[in-house]
């Protein structure tokens, strides 16, 4: 074993020992797996560990590197987001409703990265159907924060951030609707990028708000986003909202000099709601940036504050249609001897759904109704083309957007459970994002009393690159990125 | 008081396509319960829509053949409701922005006459699968191979006042929808079902009365029928001063009655909201102008033709085209005969009829519209009477070879040699001296109905073969010349 600690090491570094077969697939898998049966006990990252199945993807991947026919991922351990369906492994959304659903397929996500041979170590915790930001709406109990296991690590990838936190793997897949890939990556001190809407495929990723879910990867480094991400894109014929749009080659201009780079500060990012320490950070990771060549814009995205209220009825409305699905009828929960078919249904949903699911699909069944549907999901569209030309008319100022990913730390369990609209602020900054359906990014920017902070950046459509050069340019800078969480060290 | 029947349609056109309107599954019709759905079908997890291209062109072929405006920018929209056949939990269908916009479809009546009605709309959308309550005792089965079907969704303005109106316009759209390729238009199998809005109101009356919706009546019969019945209820209670109540009703045909399915008040809120999972169909003038070039004669155009290329009446034609089968068999065998009335006749009649008994449709008729017309040609130049005729067409449906091989085979030559004719004529005058007489002596209506006696006696000896005009001239004129 070439490197001193498998369990922190970044996916390119994995990738050159595999390579050069000072590392083999099986030793790394077994290294993974064996974290995870150490740590996981305390955090409840993994919901589902594919142990035999690992080790025989890794022997399988350990023959193609022998043979020298490796892919770029060939033999890295990664973990899949409980959402996205794998075939003959449970794929339960972290709900009762799906806690016995097997599907018999994988995601075109799940099998791109398969196809390139990675090795599924298990599945993620997350909150229920990815309605949360803090993973304590999950079915099967909370994950905690590996930084502090009294905090919640985000969410509703809160799983996945925890995961590669902790060292259980260097890559994880996670899914963003509202900013589920880039709040829990900020609270864990990890990268996490949501990709355009529609560069990477939805078939097979369980919906929760269609037009605005988007998988994108969940990992320690920019450069291992870009290695991850460049599987994961490109058009597929089973998603018709995937976009047939070219896919650079990421990785290939992530050293280029960010010389002019204009970024774009939106003042609306650094009100009086967003915590000062935070904002401090930030700024600190903003005049790294500067060092870099970088210029910062003053811009304006006078639409932010009603992001919110136009994202809180545009997913749910979707989600209320998405999840009628589960009806007891063909999968999934049913309720004991229903006693007519009325029933079958009622019961069958109130046992099967936690309280945040059934809440949403109120308020989505009720923005939809006759009468309201014009006051609410009608005038919310309306919001949202707003809020789209907001970002157009501030990139025309800039190349980049910058600002935090969440107005806060991680913070504690319990904290928000009984105040779901302070939960729905922890989104604030990352929602607009979806809603305009544009990349965003996470990156580590730093530590306030030994708690990550993110710094998000923001891009034009399908320009994931610039991002992720800006991004990989501030981890050459900076070591933020490479500061494990003290659980880490004891655990391996 | 006088009560004045006002309806509107809405027809459910399952489109013939290979697979299903959103999923890569066989859309047939009679697979075994459920063997004929995937995973998008049945509504699994993290499944999505992606749109047939087949469904879009079907549509558009048949917003041009109805004469309507093609929606250049179509939306799916979702129905939200909870049914067990419905596996997601809501229909994907088209609300706000339909892909066939306004029309106007001219329908022929029986008398000739050509019924303006006034298309709203046509929209793209799936079909559910079925509840099978008859399977298991006391439970119901769940059969989803229906569920994904292509379906399009004919909506008319309140433009009938008959049900022949509704009827005939039924009919034109069953033609049209075969004619297209679009559909098989089955009925029976449910490929073409129709839910009719009836409503009454006082003759001359500007406003609509409160109507109930007839749903799923499934054959032109039972439309008439259940027309009826739905207005004779409407109008015993208006003429009891009572109020109709806005509902759906179900058409029972083994009782001839209509019955309350669902009243208005429990009506379900259907949320529509525009489908994320699809993007909206953009087409631009290019698509529909190629698809309006490779449009097959429609059987309005077909109808005029036939009336001004073979001078066919209007009934004649309107018959002929009903079906592109009739209609290409008529032409194929014009084309061979050159008597076009004469083989309408034929087809018309004595094949429509002979199907008619075997129940067979003309696609499957055993007599070739080339062997009908080799029996027509063959009526035409008089080697036949239409009595010998009809005994070649058994021959010809018997399977017995061409129609001169019958004639040959069977010896059914009419005889029109004259002194063939002349020499039976002579044999019955002599053998029959008393009924001569007596012709000769009769006045002119009498010799009419005399004449019928000689007739029959030399087409006995004929056996049956004698041309009948010949026959009927020379015999006038041999008795007379006694």
């Amino acid at each position: 074993m070439a490197l001193d600690n498998l369990t922190a090491a970044t996916a390119v570094e994995l990738v050159s020992e595999l390579q050069t077969r000072r590392l083999s697939a099986t030793e790394l898998t077994q290294s993974c797996l064996n974290r995870i049966a150490a740590v996981n006990p305390r955090l409840n990252a993994v919901i589902t560990v594919c142990e035999e199945q690992a080790l025989r993807e890794a022997a399988e991947a350990d023959l193609m590197l022998q043979r020298g026919d490796g892919g770029p991922l060939t033999g890295l351990p990664l973990l899949h987001k409980d959402i996205f369906c794998t075939r003959g492994v449970a794929t339960t959304c972290s709900s009762k409703m799906l806690e016995n659903f097997v599907p018999p397929y994988d995601a075109t996500v799940v099998s791109r990265l398969r196809a390139a041979g990675t090795v599924m170590l298990g599945k993620t915790n997350m909150d229920e159907f990815a309605m949360g930001s803090s993973t304590e709406t999950s079915a099967f109990g909370v994950t905690r924060n590996p930084w502090n296991t009294d905090c919640v690590p985000g969410g509703s990838s809160g799983g996945a951030a925890a995961a590669v936190a902790a060292g259980f793997a260097p890559l994880s897949t996670g899914t963003d609707t509202g900013g589920s890939i880039r709040q829990p990556a900020s609270l864990c001190g990890i990268t996490g990028l949501k990709p355009t809407y529609g560069r990477v495929s939805r078939l097979g990723i369980i919906a929760f708000a269609s037009s605005l879910d988007q998988a994108g990867p969940m990992t320690r480094t920019a450069e291992d986003a870009a290695l991850m991400l460049q599987v994961m894109s490109g058009v597929d014929p089973g998603d018709s909202t995937s976009a047939d749009v070219e896919v650079p080659d990421f990785r290939s201009q992530m050293g280029d000099s960010i010389q002019g780079l204009r970024i774009g500060i939106p003042q609306q990012y650094f009100s009086q709601s967003l915590d000062a320490r935070v904002a401090q950070t930030i700024q600190a990771a903003l005049d790294e940036l500067v060092q870099e060549g970088a210029e910062l814009v003053d811009i304006d995205l006078p639409h932010t504050e009603q992001g919110i209220a136009t994202y809180y009825i545009i997913a749910p409305a979707e989600a209320s249609a998405n999840l009628s699905r589960y009806d007891g009828v063909r999968f999934g929960y049913r309720c004991e001897a229903p006693k007519d078919l009325a029933d079958l249904y009622e019961r069958s949903r109130t046992e099967g759904f936690g309280d945040e699911v059934k809440r949403r699909i109120l308020v989505g069944t009720y923005a939809l109704s006759a009468g309201f549907y014009d006051a609410y999901f009608k005038k919310a569209q309306q919001v949202r083309r707003l809020i789209s030309q907001d970002f157009k008319h501030a990139f025309e100022h800039c190349d980049v957007i910058a600002g935090p990913a969440a107005p806060g730390v991680a913070f504690g369990l319990g904290s928000k459970t009984q105040d779901p609209l302070a939960m729905y602020l922890e989104d604030i900054y990352t929602l607009s994002v979806n809603l305009a359906g544009l990349p965003g990014m996470s990156v580590p920017a730093g530590l306030i009393d030994d708690m990550p902070v993110g710094l998000q950046l923001i891009g034009r459509a399908f320009d994931e690159a610039t991002l992720l050069r800006a991004a990989h340019r501030f981890q050459l800078r900076t070591d933020h990125h490479r500061i494990r969480p003290t659980l880490a060290e004891v655990g391996s | 008081m006088n009560w004045e029947v006002v309806m509107g349609l809405e027809v459910h056109l399952q489109l013939a396509t290979e697979s299903k309107i959103f999923s890569g599954a066989a859309n047939q019709f009679g697979a075994r319960p459920n063997e004929q759905a995937c995973a998008v079908d049945l509504g699994m997890p993290g499944m999505l829509p992606v749109l047939n291209a087949q469904a879009v062109r079907y549509a558009v072929m048949f917003g041009l053949g109805v004469g309507a405006t093609i929606g250049k920018r179509s939306v799916f929209d979702r129905k939200n409701y909870f049914y067990p056949d419905l596996p997601k939990g809501y229909q994907v269908s088209q609300f706000f922005e339909p892909i066939v916009c306004e029309g106007l479809f001219e329908v022929p009546m029986a008398d000739g006459s050509l019924f303006p009605v006034r298309i709203t709309r046509a929209h793209l959308e799936e079909d559910a699968g079925k509840s099978v309550h008859d399977a298991y005792a006391g439970q119901t089965g769940i059969d989803l191979n229906r569920a994904g079907t292509p379906l399009l969704e004919i909506v008319t303005e309140p433009d009938f006042r008959t049900a022949e109106q509704a009827v005939a316009y039924l009919k034109s759209l069953h033609s049209l929808a075969t004619y297209l390729g679009i559909s098989d238009g089955n009925m029976a199998e449910g490929s073409m079902r129709c839910d009719i809005n009836v409503s009454l109101r006082p003759q001359g009356s500007e406003t609509y009365g409160t109507r109930t919706e007839i749903k799923n009546v499934n054959s032109f019969r039972f439309v008439e029928r259940a027309i009826a019945v739905e207005a004779e209820r409407q109008r015993d209670i208006l003429e009891a001063g009572g109020e109709v109540t806005q509902e759906t009703r179900l058409y029972d045909a083994d009782r001839n009655e209509t019955r309350s399915m669902r009243s208005k008040e429990v009506a379900n809120d259907y949320r529509y909201f525009p489908e994320p999972d699809l993007l909206p169909i953009l087409l631009d003038d290019h698509y529909i102008e190629a698809i309006r070039a490779e449009l097959p004669e429609l059987p309005g155009a077909k109808r005029s033709r036939f009336i001004d290329t073979y001078a066919l009446n209007d009934y004649d034609a309107s018959l002929l085209v009903d079906s592109r089968a009739m209609a290409d068999y008529f032409e194929t065998a014009t084309a061979i005969s050159k008597a076009p009335k004469l083989t309408a006749n034929w087809i018309l009649g004595d094949l429509a009829a002979a199907l008619n008994r075997a129940a067979l449709d003309i696609t499957a008729s055993p007599v070739s519209a080339e062997a009908l017309a080799g029996l027509i040609l063959r009526v035409a130049d008089e080697t036949l009477s239409s009595k010998l005729a009809k005994q070649v067409f058994d021959g010809l449906w018997q399977n017995e070879g061409s129609a001169d091989a019958i004639i040959e085979a069977r010896g059914l030559k009419q005889v029109t040699d004259t002194g063939a004719i002349e020499a039976m004529v002579q044999q019955v005058i002599d053998d029959h001296p008393g009924q001569v007489a007596q012709y000769q002596a009769a006045d002119e209506g009498k010799q009419k109905k005399l004449l019928g006696f000689f007739v029959g006696q030399v087409m006995k000896a004929s056996q049956g073969q004698a041309n009948p005009q010949r026959l009927n001239a020379l015999l006038k004129d041999m008795l007379a010349k006694r």
